[in-house]
């Protein structure tokens, strides 16, 4: 094994110092060394999306990543979406009111990518959605409930947009 | 009066945690002391093991242990895996041991686990161990494999094949001797796997202290799983605790006891420290069960009016190496063949072959897929010949609502005679190609292709038989809060069963759905259980919560009754309580009742009585009820490039009664979407001596966002006659026709230059060397590139 080396970082608005051996994964990092098991590993080879969490607000595949290398950054994880008060977000209601997750595993990455997507391009057509929904995998819904989720948000995010 | 839940489009009480990242998977589990495991496979897809080298491995620091078969308890170095069910005409078959003793049968058979600190450190120390193997041939094609003189895919055997059976209605022979017309075919679906995002698992603790066992799965069937252990461990049942936690996804894999289950267990009792496994993808990929490989020879026998008379042929079913399902599988593909048309005579020999690839069992669809696949091709070939609506073709020949019951003259998986229960097909594709808009497709089509686009519709159709029994039970008790617990071994992977089960009882009870507590997947929590599979949850579970909470109900009003000294019929259940409704008697709280029905320390029951208020119902249904639904899609093909765009896809669909419409047409969504996977997309690539090539998802591929359309529903509800709930099975019929429906639309799309698909999945590539045989294709491509 390699000498550990440390890893400063703040995941969800916390800062955290830990000792990590240089090959550990950020999703193995965030999950077995904070406990923040929300973020799910299921492919590791970033093809999946499961895993998917924001560094600095930028979606990254947590399993193509080493834990040193999220030092000194910000990450949010799907445990950061929720209202201070545990009371879900819009697009974590949205998913619960069009069926936008079964067995629930993939869940995390998809509110991930489409997190930075509503914040990026309020704008999005479905279309655009699926696009950047397409990195990432569902076995489970066929993805229509998960589009339609993301659409609502957008609807009420700028309910002037035509054309969408 | 009362509320009114099942039926209700309720939102899903799963889902909070879920979206949270509070869900609690195999892995998210961590256990004091735990320690990790890897496996060591087998490289070569048929070998013999001379001899294992672990010292190395063992001198690693942070290794705690490696075990080999000869490390195993004398049980399991002697007695292969039970099989997990059986069809009717039970035999021997082929499964693993637990860790290969001598011979290795696939790539990816384990041969040896290591124990260390992290999985790291278990995968480094994997690596370090030295096996000498004899390589034998590999047998990597079920066609292959029945050749005379082929390698044995276990050394041994006499032949590949695993057994030889047959499916029969009538006299084959005289139909087809008489037949004005007689078109023959043959047919492949290509074998995929599952492929839930979450991987498969297990963790086992060995509790030295009470002396039992626990064991946390990824699994479909825990109380199976617990019978597997009992057995194979001679432990008593009372010691043996089998838990799945929130299962990311199952879909027919994790149906299955494997046997990285049982070498986790013996490990943990082993060392009397906790141990976790978790599967990594490319695991998955070459040791999960996979499906589907089945060639289908037959010929269909019609009359001038394309009147179907009989069919007849051969299927070959690749089993793989092993057999954990036994038959079941091929089994369910021959007896499904009918589907729901009238077949008066069918002769179908089957014979099932074991190669050196992954085992073979049951993915969502399980059989079905390739049957439905095989009579729709050969519907649709039998139009084309005769010039005859495809649409109107299945017309003449569905099984009429006024014939059922419907009898087709088969048994099924379950011993039964198949029996189709209810449905009105006519009707049931009548809606689809409404809303298809089927009607003017010829129009929209030639406007298409007058801009050179090559569009095409498809049709297919489905009888499922699911529900199957033996029982699945529900525990229903109302506690001392007033709330009610309800427990079941119907064990979900993603299907929203907590919140269907709870929906039932709440509306039975006349209760918030919120206030139904449910725990499944826990052999602790109710005495018996079978597991999901066969789309038989709603039907088997859901008639249990039914009868579990009517008789809770009763037993509710008689005591309220008694102790309220008000006639039953005075009394209602309302939000929790029971209340008065004649005179001005306060009524009473469902709380307050379970503690009255507790009784007092030391005083007599009232006479009569039992203590508590619970119940448990196992629901027997006595056969399998068939639901059924018709797929009807509209595919688009680039013809330069053999990509296939789905432009439109609409499926109309009996399940019988729709206890959650949310949850239903979520369950035909995603299932469209698996079987446009086995469509256009997933292929599992072995090399001819049984290497597996795709083992990622960049080389397998996973139908996406890009690809999936949003389905079009339709929903008729024939309630089933099999049980009180009039519930069938909608876990699978997404899948089941939409191979057939989607290969048929292309065939469609693609008249103008003859092409003849038979196969599935079908590339990009598969399509242009269809095109490529066609005199047309080239000046049709040198227009569509001009433009």
């Amino acid at each position: 094994m390699t000498a550990p080396s440390t890893v400063a970082l703040t995941v969800n608005d916390r800062a955290y110092e830990k000792p990590v051996d240089p090959r550990t994964t950020l999703a193995d990092f965030l999950r077995q060394e904070l406990g923040l098991t929300g973020t799910h590993v299921g492919c590791e080879h970033g093809a999946c999306g499961a895993c998917t969490v924001l560094l600095d607000g930028q979606s990254v595949r947590a399993c193509l990543m080493f834990a040193v290398q999220a030092s000194g950054h910000a990450v949010t994880t799907v445990e950061g979406l929720a209202h201070p008060d545990g009371s879900l977000s819009p697009l974590q209601a949205a998913f619960r009111e069009h069926h936008g997750l079964q067995c629930g595993f993939c869940t995390p990455g998809m509110l991930m990518t489409l997190t930075e997507l509503l914040r990026d391009n309020p704008t999005a057509t479905e279309a655009e959605v699926r696009d950047t929904l397409s990195g990432n995998l569902c076995r489970c819904t066929g993805y229509a409930g998960i589009v339609a989720a993301a659409l609502d948000v957008l609807a009420r995010l700028a309910p002037d947009v035509k054309g969408r | 009066m009362g509320m009114k839940a099942i039926g209700a489009r309720v939102q899903r009480t799963e889902d909070p945690a879920l979206l949270s990242g509070k869900g609690r998977y195999l892995d998210d589990i961590a256990l004091p002391g735990m320690l990790h495991a890897a496996f060591l496979r087998s490289p070569l897809a048929h070998g013999v093991i001379r001899s294992i080298d672990a010292a190395p491995a063992l001198e690693m620091p942070g290794v705690h242990a490696v075990l080999t078969a000869k490390d195993l308890p004398e049980m399991l170095r002697s007695t292969r895996l039970p099989v997990m069910g059986s069809s009717p005409q039970q035999t021997s078959v082929m499964t693993p041991y637990a860790l290969a003793p001598e011979e290795v049968c696939y790539v990816g058979e384990p041969v040896a686990i290591v124990i260390a600190d992290s999985r790291y450190l278990a995968e480094d120390a994997a690596a370090l161990i030295a096996v000498d193997y004899d390589e034998l041939p590999a047998v990597a094609n079920c066609r292959d494999a029945v050749q005379a003189g082929a390698p044995r895919t276990h050394n041994g055997n006499s032949s590949n094949k695993a057994t030889n059976f047959k499916a029969i209605i009538g006299d084959a022979a005289a139909a087809f001797a008489s037949a004005p017309h007689v078109f023959r075919q043959d047919m492949w679906q290509h074998r995929g796997c599952g492929h839930s995002i979450e991987c498969r698992g297990a963790i086992a603790e060995h509790d030295t202290l009470r002396g039992g066992l626990t064991l946390w799965t990824s699994t479909q069937i825990p109380h199976i799983a617990k019978h597997v252990l009992c057995d194979l461990l001679a432990m008593d049942s009372e010691s043996v605790r089998v838990i799945a936690p929130d299962v990311g996804g199952g879909f027919g894999p994790k149906a299955v006891f494997y046997p990285e289950e049982l070498v986790v267990a013996v490990v943990a009792i082993r060392l009397g420290r906790p141990v976790k496994w978790i599967e990594d993808r490319r695991e998955h990929f070459l040791t999960a069960v996979q499906e589907r490989d089945q060639y289908w020879d037959v010929e269909i026998a019609v009359n001038g009016e394309g009147r179907i008379l009989g069919v007849r042929g051969s299927m070959l079913h690749d089993g793989g190496a092993y057999l954990p399902w036994e038959f079941s599988l091929p089994y369910i593909a021959a007896v499904t063949m009918p589907g729901p048309y009238l077949l008066p005579a069918y002769d179908l020999d089957v014979t099932v072959a074991y190669t050196n690839l992954p085992p073979a069992s049951a993915i969502r669809g399980s059989g079905r897929p390739q049957a439905v696949f095989a009579m729709e091709r050969l519907l649709d070939r039998v139009a084309r010949e005769l010039d005859i609506d495809r649409a109107e073709l299945r017309r003449r020949n569905f099984v009429q609502p006024a014939q059922m019951p419907y009898p087709t003259g088969l048994t099924y998986r379950d011993g039964r005679a198949v029996v189709y229960d209810s449905g009105d097909y006519p009707t049931t594709q009548s809606m689809a190609l409404e809303l298809a808009n089927y009607g003017n497709f010829a129009q929209r089509q030639a406007e298409a292709r007058a801009q050179g686009r090559h569009i095409g519709i498809g049709i297919a159709n489905y009888v499922e038989g699911c529900g199957v029994g033996p029982y699945e039970g529900v525990s229903i008790k109302v506690l001392d809060n007033g709330k009610i617990n309800l427990r079941s071994g119907a064990t979900p992977t993603g299907q929203g069963h907590k919140t269907m089960l709870a929906q039932i009882c709440a509306e039975t009870l006349n209760v918030e759905i919120e206030d139904v507590i449910v725990t499944l997947g826990d052999t602790n929590a109710i005495a018996m259980g079978v597991g999901t599979f066969a789309s038989r949850i709603a039907a088997n579970a859901g008639p249990s919560a039914l009868g579990a909470a009517q008789t809770v109900k009763a037993k509710i009003l008689a005591l309220a009754s008694r102790l309220l000294e008000t006639p039953e019929q005075d009394l209602v259940l309302d939000k929790g309580r029971v209340e008065v409704t004649r005179g001005n008697r306060q009524g009473m709280s469902l709380g307050e009742l379970a503690r009255r029905a507790q009784g007092s320390p030391g005083v007599s029951l009232h006479r009569g009585d039992t203590p508590g208020l619970e119940h448990t119902s196992y629901f027997t249904p006595a056969q399998a009820t068939w639901c059924n639904g018709t797929h009807v899609v509209e595919v688009e093909v680039d013809i330069a490039t053999g990509g296939v765009t789905l432009l439109d896809y609409v499926v109309a669909h009996d399940c019988g009664t729709v206890i959650n419409p949310l949850i239903v047409d979520g369950q035909i969504q995603g299932g469209v979407a698996h079987g446009i996977g086995n469509a256009l997309l997933e292929w599992m690539a072995f090399d001819p001596n049984g290497q597996p090539l795709t083992t990622n998802f960049g080389e397998y591929l996973l139908p996406s966002s890009t690809v999936v359309p949003k389905v079009r529903i339709a929903h008729l509800e024939t309630p089933s006659p099999v049980n009180p709930l009039g519930a069938k099975g909608a876990g699978e019929g997404g899948t089941i026709p939409a191979a057939a429906a989607i290969v048929s639309a292309i065939e469609h799309a693609l008249v103008p230059f003859e092409a003849r698909l038979n196969m599935a999945p079908l590339t990009p590539e598969t399509i242009i060397k269809s095109l490529r045989q066609s005199p047309n294709y080239k000046g049709a491509l040198r227009r569509a590139c001009a433009e």
